[in-house]
């Protein structure tokens, strides 16, 4: 596997596949008395964060800290950052920290891509733009597999087969993007469903299928994926109201009753409760966004592991 | 970042890299049987008759494999203890690689399963069971591992062959055999769930 985690696009099927089965020994450790462990003591996991994100920044952290790294919280807000530090001098004093992994959160689309220039550690992307969050499709890959995996190991298995139809804003959605990505190659049949106004130009160059029509989908999706109305990046008008959003695009009862019965229902979060998904869905039981989050922490577990655990090049 | 195997062959040092697969098949090239499956299969029960001696006939134990194949011998201990006593012993496997102190000298390794028995490992006497007994470095790692896990009432080690060249105070309780090897030779054990078969090789280091 890569040196950094920058795109899920980077990962073969085999470095994919082996971080899902690595989190899967890493969850057992969850139910223990001691649920740390001593593989990553003494390295240090900084995490800068240039937009706020507590759910993601907190997962890392807890991850980084239960295999025993040191974890420094670096966000822009009330630090150097605000005072005008470019990304590349914020790199350098963190260099100069000894930072071993450096986790990237950052409002533009390839900062983490530029920062593996100027650092010697690892570099993983935590959400960049409207990029990639390739941990996120990491972590949803993992719920996928756990929920709806055939037979009773689940080890060395991809997603051959399962259809995850991914709803709403795709053109901002950097979950979307990773997700396309890894879930592809990971064997899974992606749909994605969203209004024009929201569907990226190339899509049809992305290893999916794209439909304006989310009812037509219903029947035929194992997975549905529902996406958050980012009200922040909504500067234009991609759609004429929320509730016209919520009539065409939205997951109610009455469209859960349509999916097939094993079908799981899915949201990366924070959710819209009324828009992109109604109360009742995301707390029902075909719901997974509780088990995503917790599932999240054992997934960047394995992904710190993997990165930092080994041999750096240098010293094979 | 990527996955590496546990290797089955115990070789001195962490830099080396396993022989080519293909000489390591039984009767292969430059490797010599040490035990058959018949000395296995008695080395086995010889060990099962021993924990069964020094636990007071098995009371409160826990056989904990150490993958991979210790978690296949800690199996086969287990199924004659239960022969032998009439009830098996709980058995179940430790993964030890997140407690290696070796885990920068190689590429990050794939964890194998950690399997506790239900009744966890709380005031029991738990046996380790692994194939090789060399440097120790593992069953301090195992130690570790355990002691995450709970507090046994006291921890034993079993083993199928010891080659020597400890370099920790470390000791197994239990032994298949003692087999004198130099530091740089390589010994091998095979089981029939993985190998097809049972043996202990011993083999030719480099140069």
């Amino acid at each position: 596997m890569n040196r950094h985690l920058i795109s899920a696009g980077d990962l073969s099927r085999d470095d994919a596949i082996l971080i899902l089965d690595t989190a899967e020994e890493l969850a057992r450790v969850e139910g223990r008395a001691i649920r740390k462990l001593p593989t990553l003591r003494g390295l240090t996991v900084v995490n800068l964060f240039y937009e706020d994100s507590t759910r993601t920044r907190t997962s890392f952290e807890a991850a980084a800290k239960r295999l025993s790294a040191d974890v420094i919280n670096f966000s822009a807000k009330g630090s150097s950052v605000a005072k005008g530090e470019s990304l590349k001098d914020t790199a350098l004093t963190l260099e100069a920290m000894g930072a071993d992994a450096v986790v990237i959160r950052h409002p533009a689309s390839g900062a983490p891509r530029r920062l593996t220039d100027w650092v010697s550690g690892r570099v993983v992307n935590a959400g960049d733009g409207t990029h990639e969050h390739p941990t996120q499709a990491l972590l949803d890959a993992f719920t996928i597999r756990q929920r709806l995996a055939r037979g009773t190991d689940r080890h060395g298995q991809g997603l051959d087969g399962i259809r995850v139809t991914i709803v709403g804003d795709v053109l901002h959605s950097r979950v979307a993007r990773s997700n396309v990505l890894l879930l592809a190659t990971l064997g899974a049949q992606v749909t994605l469903v969203a209004p024009p106004t929201l569907m990226p130009h190339a899509v049809e160059t992305w290893p999916c299928r794209a439909s304006f029509d989310l009812d037509a989908e219903l029947g035929k999706s194992d997975v549905m994926m529902m996406l958050r109305v980012q009200q922040e990046r909504m500067t234009a008008a991609y759609f004429p109201t929320v509730r016209e959003y919520r009539r065409r695009y939205g997951l109610d009862a009455s469209r859960m009753a349509l999916l097939p019965e094993h079908a799981i229902v899915m949201h990366p979060g924070p959710m819209n409760r009324g828009v992109e998904i109604a109360a009742e869905v995301a707390d029902s039981d075909r719901s997974t966004i509780v088990a995503q989050v917790a599932n999240g922490v054992t997934v960047r577990m394995a992904v710190l592991y993997l990165m930092l655990g080994g041999a750096t090049e240098e010293a094979v | 970042m990527c996955a590496m195997r546990h290797e089955p062959v115990h070789e001195p040092g962490p830099g080396g890299q396993g022989p080519a697969q293909a000489a390591t098949r039984l009767g292969g090239e430059g490797w010599k049987a040490v035990l058959t499956p018949e000395e296995v299969r008695r080395a086995l029960t010889r060990i099962a008759h021993e924990i069964l001696e020094r636990t007071h006939g098995g009371e409160g134990i826990v056989l904990l494999g150490i993958p991979t194949r210790g978690v296949y011998l800690a199996r086969r201990l287990a199924t004659r203890i239960g022969e032998f006593e009439g009830t098996p012993a709980p058995v179940g496997s430790l993964d030890v690689t997140l407690h290696r102190d070796d885990l920068r000298l190689r590429p990050a390794r794939a964890l194998q399963r950690t399997q506790v028995p239900s009744d966890g490992v709380d005031g029991k006497t738990v046996v380790l069971v692994d194939d090789v007994l060399f440097s120790g470095r593992t069953i301090r790692a195992a130690l570790d591992a355990l002691n995450d896990l709970g507090r046994p009432r006291a921890v034993q080690l079993a083993v199928l062959v010891d080659r020597g060249h400890r370099e920790l105070p470390i000791r197994a309780d239990y032994v298949g055999k003692n087999l004198p090897t130099a530091h740089r030779e390589k010994v091998r054990v095979q089981l029939a769930e993985i190998d097809g078969e049972d043996s202990v090789l011993l083999g030719e280091g480099d140069k």
